[in-house]
């Protein structure tokens, strides 16, 4: 554990990608089956302990701690593993061991060899981290040479896998006893599933890849057949074993990503390569069916990221009854007409699938691309000839729930802007509303996972902007703990007043989140807790330039608007308050025909 | 008698209409008495100042000679009569020349700290405790998450690093007046005697801690240095220094930050530091509780930092306790970034405001 913690605390100070695999990969080879697995496993977010969740844990900081003094140590830290993490005293040990007094003690180990000789850590060390470095040859702790008391990633990973619930709560406390501030972060990252070191799935099958110079689309492509602790993949990377085979009938496949289309993009390609479709505004989903090893079919939904979602969707699962692999979008469709994501949010929100849901929001796939088909897998082969398999096995399927996303027709990139500027002449018809953008992919291009480059594009419709006024901030979480980064802003109704009408929490950058930030703590008229009401009248305050996706009627908010996917666009440091917009243009947003603006 | 007929706070500092004198004030006063030379506590441009010899000393070198219309040095333990008060000053083991000062009426004691911690610096003398009716206290850690670590630990951590990344330089981010000199004694201590190099902005301070008869070892400004030669080497600069154009004339350079902000990662991670070093000049959450209960104070008002969760703990103890709403305090960092190279001669406003 102590290790893995280590790794853990070096990752997350390590900005660059290539140190953060250099320091992975480092771990792997360094470190023992079965714990390395579950390391893989925990980076890659294929642990989950349904025990543990963040309730439990506060719940343990509560016996040990104040609750006001969690409160306002939580708020600040903004993580709730840190701020358990920082404020565990041990118990029945003496709270702390160093600090008060101590502070002079090296005056009299002034004699000692001018060579740093680390005497085992009162906590963690946290060595260089530093950039670039080349970290393989640090010598192990010297805590690993005394008798340490602590569990290895494996004992916990194990434990908490079989444990009780009723068992678990003193386990953990246990564990948090006999690990330093370091171990009990890590520790508690692990149990609540939320490590959020920087690292990604794909970074860290990426550095366990470079143990066995593979490609780790390699690993992508084993990856849904495999189990931790993957001791038949580290046994492959190391040239101990053979490659694993994959058993899964029906396995998720990594799903190929696009990047948005910049400003001059188009200019620097030609039309002819490329084939257009819209792009839907529901999930994004891969519906795979095929045959176990008894003849029987098995059919599974998963989500973009690999999530198994068939639990959700019962009623679309009897309709994936041809071996293969979808890749669309999941819609809801009522009388043929798609519905707009309010709608299909409304099933989404749902914990339990009733009959009566299932009645009122039928979910419907539409199929964009075919990665897989009864003869095999097709993902090698170029766009257009996986659209016209796709074409023909929807035909085959003949299923009311499963239709083709139609191709939009376009010579010149003139007339692709022009089907995006109004989808509804473009080809969309009724169902324009639920259009999202367009999505441009080679006539060449294999399915690749991730994002490769050159070969898909989405082109976003213009988002809806308005002019509203800050109107309160509360302080980020991780990384944005000390800034004031969510912001609640309004805009004026009938009366003169500002009401609210939304809240956002990213658009802007690194330096105008400093400015904003600054701005608050200086007009702060009033506090609430974590939250600050900032100046906002008709003449001081600060005017945010909001983007946002769609509209829709709201009983929960006051000025009865909701916003979808709000961000700040712009800084209007420019324009006085009372310039701002008022709720009336939103309201003509909410009820015009054909919203956007752009 | 109440507190409040000694000491009153007031937005800008804690103010002594008995005594006819504020404390730290954060506008300029006829009458001020200061704590300790940062720049928060002291600033220029009042009429009288009363302070400790090195707080003037220091308040001169930022401010050049005409900071206040005139100036009188009190030593640790002497004390004078002010009005209808008396007051004292104490070593408080924050900064050098750092005081508490106590303020006294008819056997009612107040003691504002100013910034202080209670743990040994071999930079200054050790914070006294006080007895009081009424402790004023900081709350820069005023927070259960904030236990720091021991400094010499976090010492050997850096020379550890020094020792793994020999073809690197190490740059220490700390505050100019107090940390870096802080830093420099505890290198020492640890047995490093290579040369430490300084950024500019410490330069004056750090001669003036050595006159004092700290001793710092060989020091060197970094300007005429070669690239090459950095590596291997121990810079301490201001923090704000690390994300500088500044920083490029450094080999490949690990960033440290000495601050006991540093106990929390968002903190290290915002400022792009991957060597966090937990060393401060204030008092952590055990320490402003001990001590706190130590002082046997009734009654304890907070001046800044997080001041609801000391207040909170107070009142758990029985104490009477408080904020004081007093803007302008632990913003020194924000004041260093702002102090230009070499420091302004004439002093931010200390003539015109006479």
């Amino acid at each position: 554990m102590n290790r893995f913690a280590e790794l853990l605390d070096r990752l997350a100070y390590e900005p660059g990608r290539n140190n953060k695999i250099k320091l992975i990969a480092a771990y792997f080879r360094e470190t023992e089956d079965p714990d390395r697995g579950y390391a893989l496993a925990a980076m890659t977010g294929a642990l989950s302990f349904r025990n543990a969740k963040a309730g439990m844990i506060r719940a343990l900081i509560a016996e040990r701690t104040d609750p006001a003094l969690f409160a306002l140590s939580y708020d600040y830290v903004g993580d709730l593993s840190e701020t358990v993490a920082l404020m565990w005293t041990p118990s029945p040990l003496p709270p702390r061991s160093g600090g008060e007094g101590s502070g002079v003690g090296g005056v009299g180990d002034s004699k000692e060899p001018p060579t740093p000789n680390p005497s085992p850590p009162l906590t963690s060390f946290v060595w260089g981290g530093g950039a670039q470095a080349d970290l393989f040859d640090i010598p192990k702790p010297e805590r690993l040479l005394r008798n340490d008391p602590s569990p290895t990633l494996a004992e916990v990973v194990e434990t908490l896998s079989t444990l009780g619930k009723a068992q678990l709560p003193a386990q953990i406390a246990r564990w948090l006893d006999v690990l330093d501030e370091t171990g009990r972060w890590a520790l508690l990252k692990l149990v609540t599933g939320s490590l959020r070191i920087g690292v990604s799935a794909r970074l860290a099958k990426t550095a366990a890849a470079a143990l066995g110079a593979k490609d780790p689309d390699e690993i992508e492509v084993l990856w849904p057949g495999l189990e931790p602790p993957y001791t038949e993949l580290f046994a492959w990377l190391e040239g101990r074993g053979d490659k694993p085979v994959s058993r899964d009938p029906a396995p998720f496949r990594p799903a190929m990503l696009a990047h948005a289309i910049e400003d001059g993009d188009l200019d620097a390609l030609d039309p002819a390569d490329f084939m257009a479709e819209w792009k839907w505004d529901g999930i994004r989903v891969q519906a795979v069916a095929g045959r176990d090893e008894h003849g029987a079919m098995v059919s599974r939904l998963y989500s973009r990221t690999g999530e198994d979602i068939s639990k959700s969707f019962p009623d679309l699962l009897p309709s994936l009854r041809r071996p293969g692999a979808i890749d669309g979008e999941l819609l809801i469709l009522r009388e043929g007409r798609v519905q707009s994501f309010n709608v299909l949010q409304q099933r989404l929100n749902r914990k339990t699938v009733t009959p009566k849901l299932i009645q009122e929001f039928p979910a419907h796939l539409r199929a964009y691309d075919l990665l897989a088909d009864e003869t095999g897998d097709l993902r090698e082969i170029g766009f257009a000839e996986r659209r016209a398999r796709l074409e023909r096995f929807v035909a085959a399927l003949d299923d009311p729930r499963i239709d083709l996303s139609p191709l939009v027709a376009f010579a010149t990139w003139d007339e692709l802007i022009a089907a995006r500027a109004n989808p509804g002449d473009g080809g969309a018809g009724d169902d324009a509303e639920a259009v999202e953008g367009v999505m441009l992919k080679r006539r060449t291009a294999p399915y690749v996972p991730g994002r490769p480059k050159g070969q898909w594009w989405k082109w976003k419709r213009d988002p809806m902007v308005v002019d509203a006024v800050l109107m309160y901030a509360q302080r980020g979480h991780g990384k944005r703990s000390s800034f004031y980064s969510d912001y609640t802003f309004g805009v004026w109704n009938g009366d003169d007043e500002l009401v609210p009408v939304g809240k956002a929490y990213f658009g802007f950058t690194d330096e105008e989140l400093t400015e904003i930030d600054r701005f608050i703590r200086r007009n702060t008229v009033a506090k609430f807790g974590p939250v600050r009401e900032v100046t906002h009248d008709a003449d001081t305050g600060l005017v945010l330039e909001v983007a946002f996706e769609g509209l829709q009627q709201s009983t929960r908010h006051k000025s009865g608007i909701a916003m979808r996917f709000p961000r700040i666009n712009r800084l209007r440091w420019d324009k006085p308050p009372r310039e701002a917009d008022r709720l009336e243009t939103l309201e003509k947003m909410l009820n015009s025909v054909i919203p956007r603006r752009g | 008698m109440r507190p409040e007929q000694i000491l009153v706070p007031t937005p800008s500092g804690l103010c002594s209409k008995a005594g006819g004198f504020h404390i730290d004030p954060t506008r300029p006063v006829d009458k001020a008495l200061i704590t300790h030379g940062h720049s928060d506590h002291a600033r220029a441009g009042h009429g009288h100042v009363l302070a400790t010899q090195e707080t003037l000393d220091i308040m001169r070198l930022r401010y050049g000679e005409k900071f206040a219309g005139s100036t009188q040095a009190i030593g640790y333990g002497e004390t004078l009569k002010l009005g209808d008060v008396t007051v004292s000053y104490h070593p408080a083991g924050h900064v050098l020349g750092s005081a508490q000062i106590a303020v006294e009426r008819k056997g009612l004691r107040i003691v504002a700290s100013g910034d202080y911690k209670d743990v040994a610096d071999p930079t200054c003398a050790p914070f006294e405790l006080v007895p009081c009716d009424v402790f004023i206290t900081e709350a820069t850690f005023g927070l259960p998450v904030f236990r720091h670590h021991d400094a010499e630990g976090e010492i050997r951590k850096l020379l550890h690093s020094v020792a793994v990344f020999p073809e690197r330089a190490h740059l220490v981010g700390a505050y100019s007046l107090g940390k870096a000199q802080r830093v420099m004694a505890l290198l020492r201590a640890a047995g490093y005697d290579k040369t430490i190099y300084l950024h500019g902005a410490m330069e004056k301070i750090t001669a003036y801690y050595q006159e004092r008869g700290i001793d710092l070892g060989p020091v060197e400004l970094v300007k005429g240095a070669k690239k090459a030669e950095l590596a291997g080497t121990i810079t301490i600069c201001p923090p704000t220094a690390m994300s500088d154009l500044w920083s490029r004339r450094f080999p490949d350079p690990v960033l440290a930050f000495a601050s006991g902000w540093m106990r929390v990662r968002a903190r290290a991670r915002q400022r792009g530091v991957t060597l966090p070093l937990v060393i401060s000049d204030h008092a952590d959450w055990d320490g402003l509780t001990k001590t706190i209960s130590a002082t046997g104070c009734s009654e304890v008002w907070v001046t800044h930092g997080e001041e609801e969760a000391l207040v909170h703990w107070a009142h758990m103890q029985g104490l009477k306790a408080k904020p004081l709403a007093i803007v302008g305090y632990g913003d020194e960092e924000e004041h260093e970034a702002e102090i230009p190279l070499p420091p302004r001669s004439g002093g931010e406003g200390g003539e015109k405001q006479e």
